[in-house]
């Protein structure tokens, strides 16, 4: 005897709308669709019943009306007369700026905590164990205000340099750290082209000059790796490759006349060189050593990941040490560190929008912070802030994704 | 064996020579610093910069902590009993315990609500925490919320009573019913408690006194370390069953769902928690009736849920990834429904394996409850640069209090990851 279970063709039934497992998904859908958009346009009603009771509405115009106030730390040019949106792009290039900044050291902090925290030396391995724990339990916000404070509070006055036997005095005359900010020396050109103006022409011409190295350095191990291959004997290229490094953008520094101006006290501040305010430090040191401490994490993991098998086999064809660490070891520890570290730089990213705190003028500060409050135009600042942000980490997913597929295992 | 050698040796050993000690380069704390310290001249070197390092930090921090005052009613009066002497001045911390504790505002006289809370708040974890503790204890934990809700915001008990009543009812709906079908218990049981609330919500005024028993404390009161301990607490343990079920909803096989998930999960995923507390303090108010009014804690609440919840739904998701496939095959091979394969078979080793994921998402939320005070709330962080720092007497002194806060955090997510590492060894079912 045998039974079937398939429905009878034709007799649809209402019920089989749920206990059918054709129909059932068809039905949760659509009840999901509905209460979507039952709760969608309850919250756009509400939100119109509030705007019209507060006699507001929704609209981007104040974006181009004089923002009226000043920041102190800017990379472009910017007055109080510009409009809300350049503020707005004076705080993305400074939320870039202390986000590429603090990627560069976190990774370094974190590369050699991590490297450490696997050293035979049981007392540096302990330091660097303490160093990962205590800066990953306790809140980035706290680090950052910390650092604020000893850049506000421990750090000497510009007045404190006065005089003939001044209480502080410059680092190797060229540094001066002060409550106001730090001052460093600052290169610029004295036979640059284009004369004052054409500054960025010179900064673009020195990294064409520098891409162009790396390029033929590249040219160059190529060149060394086919020798390899063809004859067994590698030739020397380490003078060739330190040549095609130093000589041409040398040369050309001294064509174009770099010079440096050294910061000195002017009246009642440091004038010349470049300022990095206290804020930025703050935020760029708090995140990178922060983050540091998570990257030194990844770095231990991914090495230990290469099994010791790995290394023993190298070394039994007769690598030597250097050469194993290069050509086996890293590049499959790579593959386990850089998509969590690319995920770290995004948290960087999305860290430094605590600018806040320390009135660093980020596009947190700026559009979310100050230029809110004036215009009072809260939902359309939020809404552009969070646009920036999604862009951002859509953008840096994109890439990692890209980077996995290169970087995934080629199984055959 | 002859006997011609017994007469001509004269000594024999019948004993084995005890083993003499190794040399002392050989065995030892010098051999272990030789090994451990020593090893080459760069780690020597290493070692010496390390322990230089060390007597830095010593040098200046351990007299500072040891010559500290601890009884003192300003800064003035703690630098006179320093005397010019280095020394840090944990007086602030005595003199402004309950302000760090409670938030400036909080009825003095009521602290010991909070506190008992807290401590309540132990004998509820226990039982999730440690689960050879008998399963009974299980009952606490479900009370704990409607008794810390009525401790800590005070006011007619028939609140958080009603509340209860709400999910016992929907509780024995769905338990009488979940036989039948999952669905039908699940929905039953939530359109039960719902009509329970609507119930109890229009006879609450009448049955609100006058004089409650404890009095009632307004969210805005509250404040300090004890508002970043709500909010962590409150937000982990909503965002857990909230992330759980954005995972199930992103792995589902329908489309509509499975792109509402994916889509709320990766927005919140790629904001700062900042701009979604931003959304809270003044964006949230113009989604909800013009008529009501969400105080701002419950506000940060649901922000900070939803963006845990993200973080979570994104680590169990890892975890189900992580299970073979044979496991859901052969749940369906058994016949099991949807419901059922995810009750019984998936989600109890999806979990398992997403332990660490959560605790770290846990951690990283507590962390990140001291942001709530850039929207001006005051937590322990706003508390010390607000209110403190700006008083006339504590004014200018920052280490105390920023180690104050540092110590409090790191006790407690240094514990917590300790906890999630011991669990792990716990459920670790495999073999090595």
């Amino acid at each position: 005897m045998s039974t079937t279970t398939d429905p009878q063709g034709g007799s649809f039934r209402l019920s089989m709308l749920l206990n059918d497992t054709r129909y059932r998904s068809l039905t949760l859908q659509a009840i999901a669709a509905i209460l979507l958009a039952v709760s969608i346009g309850y919250i756009i009603s509400n939100l119109l019943a509030n705007l019209r009771a507060q006699d507001l509405n929704i609209s981007f115009e104040f974006l181009t009306s004089p923002a009226g106030y000043d920041i102190n730390q800017t990379l472009i040019d910017y007055n109080s007369q510009s409009s809300n949106i350049r503020a707005a792009v004076v705080g993305i290039l400074n939320t870039l700026l202390v986000a590429f900044l603090a990627c560069i050291t976190a990774t370094v902090f974190g590369v050699l905590a991590g490297v450490l925290r696997l050293s035979n030396n049981w007392l540096v391995r302990k330091l660097m164990a303490f160093y990962v724990e205590i800066f990953r339990n306790i809140p980035v916000l706290i680090w950052i205000i910390i650092i604020f404070t000893i850049m506000t509070a421990v750090m000497p006055s510009p007045r404190a340099f006065r005089g003939d036997d001044p209480a502080s005095t410059m680092l190797l005359d060229l540094f001066a750290f002060t409550n106001r900010g730090v001052y460093i020396p600052g290169p610029y050109f004295d036979r640059g082209i284009g004369g004052a103006d054409g500054s960025v022409i010179n900064w673009l011409l020195v990294i064409a000059t520098l891409l162009g190295s790396l390029f033929a350095t590249r040219m160059v191990t190529a060149r060394a790796n086919a020798t390899q291959a063809a004859t067994g004997v590698r030739p020397k290229t380490l003078w060739t490759n330190l040549a095609i490094w130093f000589v041409p953008i040398l040369a050309l520094l001294f064509i174009l006349g770099l010079k440096w101006e050294i910061p000195e006290l002017k009246g009642f501040n440091f004038g010349g060189g470049i300022k990095v305010g206290g804020p930025l430090i703050a935020l760029w040191f708090a995140l990178s050593i922060y983050t540091g401490a998570f990257i030194a994490e990844n770095v231990r993991a991914g090495i230990q990941a290469v099994s010791k098998g790995q290394t023993e086999a190298a070394s039994a064809l007769g690598l030597r040490p250097n050469r194993v660490m290069s050509l086996v070891v890293l590049p499959q520890a790579l593959r386990v560190i850089i998509p969590p570290l690319i995920s770290q730089y995004l948290n960087i990213t999305k860290n430094s929008s605590l600018a806040i705190a320390v009135g660093y003028a980020d596009i947190t500060a700026t559009l979310g912070g100050i230029t809110l409050n004036q215009t009072g135009r809260a939902i359309e600042c939020v809404l552009l802030l969070m646009l920036f942000y999604l862009v951002i980490s859509l953008l840096i997913s994109a890439f990692m994704n890209v980077y996995n597929n290169a970087m995934k295992l080629k199984e055959r | 064996m002859s006997d011609t050698h017994a007469q001509t040796v004269s000594f024999v050993r019948e004993t084995a020579i005890p083993p003499s000690p190794a040399p002392s380069n050989a065995a030892g704390p010098v051999k272990w610093m030789r090994d451990n310290l020593f090893a080459t001249i760069p780690n020597g070197i290493l070692t010496l910069a390390a322990i230089f390092f060390i007597y830095l930090i010593l040098s200046a921090t351990v007299p500072w902590i040891f010559n500290g005052v601890w009884n003192a009613s300003s800064l003035s009066e703690c630098r006179e009993i320093l005397d010019g002497t280095k020394g840090a001045c944990f007086a602030v911390l005595t003199e402004r315990w309950p302000q760090l504790i409670f938030g400036f505002k909080y009825p003095s006289e009521e602290y010991w609500r909070p506190t008992l809370a807290f401590l309540l708040m132990f004998a509820a974890l226990a039982p999730v925490l440690f689960f050879d503790l008998p399963r009974k204890m299980l009952v606490i934990t479900g009370l704990f919320p409607f008794v810390a809700y009525w401790l800590i915001w005070g006011g007619t008990i028939w609140t958080p009573i009603f509340a209860l009543l709400g999910f016992v009812v929907g509780y024995l709906v769905y338990s009488r019913f979940v036989t039948r079908s999952f669905a039908f218990g699940f929905f039953g049981g939530v359109a039960a408690a719902i009509v329970v609330w609507a119930i109890s919500s229009a006879i609450l005024p009448s049955l609100a006194p006058e004089e409650t028993f404890l009095p009632a404390v307004p969210s805005r009161d509250l404040g300090g370390y004890m508002l970043n301990m709500m909010l962590g607490v409150t937000c982990v343990s909503l965002s857990v069953p909230l992330g759980i079920a954005l995972a199930l909803g992103r792995q589902s096989s329908m489309p509509l769902i499975k792109w509402i998930c994916v889509i709320f999960i990766e927005f919140i995923r790629g904001v700062p928690l900042i701009t979604l507390l931003f959304v809270a303090s003044v964006m949230l108010a113009y989604f909800f009736p013009p008529e009501a009014t969400v105080d701002l804690f419950l506000r940060v609440v649901i922000m900070i849920t939803m963006f845990s919840a993200a973080y979570i739904a994104e680590v169990i998701r890892g975890g189900l990834a992580a299970l073979p496939k044979g496991q859901y095959e052969a749940a369906d091979s058994l016949g099991l429904d949807y419901a059922q394969a995810m009750r019984l078979i998936i989600l109890p080793q999806a979990l398992k394996i997403s332990i660490p994921g959560i605790v770290n998402v846990a951690v990283g939320l507590f962390k990140d409850t001291t942001l709530v005070s850039v929207i001006s709330m005051f937590d322990i962080i706003g508390m010390i640069r607000g209110p403190i720092l700006a008083s006339t007497e504590w004014n200018g002194l920052y280490w105390e209090l920023f180690l104050f806060a540092c110590v409090v955090f790191f006790v407690v997510c240094y514990s917590i990851s300790q906890y999630s590492q011991w669990l792990e060894r716990r459920l670790a079912t495999d073999h090595r």
